[in-house]
């Protein structure tokens, strides 16, 4: 970025991905999502003593108004095709956070019912370890997603280009 | 009303009006009567379920008119059946008492939904775990498990990690 100085106001240099990226992670609107108790620490981090609204993380109602699917809980076998469905629902660019033991792996639910990991169902790009990880954990979560945001560049995403068929 | 540890003490086999009131009324049909805990469990033969149910409901001095629980227990293993549990409780007497019922995998058993609306989930739940059908249920479907679920899952010779599928890499290999 290049900053230069002239008469009437400023002129700021900087890439178009590089803008982009920072309004992307610095919006992150999550898919209010709580399968299980990950959803109690969510919520209270959501709350106004840890205040997730001072990133720009406000909780939406809708995966179509969402950025970001936070699964928050076991998922089961019968809840994953809604996971599938509400994923697919969401617009791009679309980020999912595993929160907890078994959103990442099953957790102690080594059972015929439970999903053994989101990954098996909706590509993950953050695991949050703890059963249930305290909200400290959560928001170094957001943040390492924030990171991986910065690091992309929405001009060459294979998404995009795939819709553009370059 | 009584004093919890005196109707401990007092029930016994012999002088427990749930025991001494079914027994009388049924006699042969109550296969079995154990107290445990000052709670009495009847094993009754399937074919008068019906009748027992009805009797310890509708009975004066019994009135068991909640019905708290049914559920089943895959004893294949020990005594080559399953067995169905009602758990019920009087509301008035503040009493409980088990009925159990022994079925063979090929039978069914008589649904109590006649008597209990609240027998309408909890038979549904039981048929959803263990594969016991209930004759006269309205609506015997699946409760928990996934409408096309293959099998049923608290049965013993069912798998705790469940079989391999896309959702579980650590399942059991399905024989085919």
């Amino acid at each position: 970025m290049g900053l230069i100085d002239i008469k009437e106001g400023n002129v700021l240099f900087t890439t178009l991905d590089t803008i982009v990226s920072w309004g992307r992670q610095s919006s992150l609107w999550p898919l209010t999502f709580g399968l299980a108790c990950c959803a109690i620490e969510m919520i209270a981090t959501g709350c106004s003593r840890y205040d997730t609204d001072r990133f720009g993380i406000v909780f939406r109602p809708s995966p179509r108004q969402s950025d970001v699917m936070i699964v928050a809980g076991t998922m089961t076998k019968k809840m994953a095709p809604a996971v599938k469905r509400l994923y697919e629902q969401m617009p791009e660019p679309k980020w999912v956070i595993a929160m907890g033991g078994c959103a990442s792996a099953g957790g102690p639910f080594n059972t015929y019912s439970v999903v053994q990991g989101t990954h098996l169902v909706v590509p993950v790009d953050v695991y949050i370890p703890g059963c249930p990880p305290r909200p400290e954990a959560f928001m170094y979560g957001i943040l390492q997603l924030q990171e991986k945001i910065k690091r992309e560049m929405p001009s060459i995403m294979p998404s995009v280009l795939s819709r553009l068929k370059i | 009303m009584k004093e919890k540890g005196k109707q401990i003490e007092s029930a016994s086999l012999d002088d427990s009006l749930i025991v001494k009131k079914v027994r009388g009324r049924f006699g042969k049909s109550v296969i079995e009567t154990t107290i445990f805990c000052g709670e009495v469990t009847h094993v009754v033969d399937k074919d008068v379920l019906i009748d027992v149910c009805d009797f310890v409901k509708r009975e004066p001095d019994l009135q068991f008119n909640f019905l708290s629980d049914v559920l089943g227990v895959d004893c294949r293993e020990t005594l080559s059946c399953f067995e169905v549990v009602y758990h019920l409780y009087s509301i008035p007497f503040k009493n409980r008492l088990r009925i159990k019922v022994r079925v063979r995998e090929d039978e069914t058993v008589p649904s109590v939904t006649s008597l209990w609306r609240s027998a309408d989930f909890a038979e549904r739940e039981t048929f959803d775990m263990f594969g016991i059908v209930f004759e006269g249920h309205p609506n015997l479907k699946r409760i928990y498990m996934p409408m096309e679920w293959e099998g049923y899952p608290l049965r013993k010779d069912y798998p705790l990690t469940g079989f391999k599928d896309r959702y579980n890499p650590f399942g059991v290999e399905k024989k085919t």
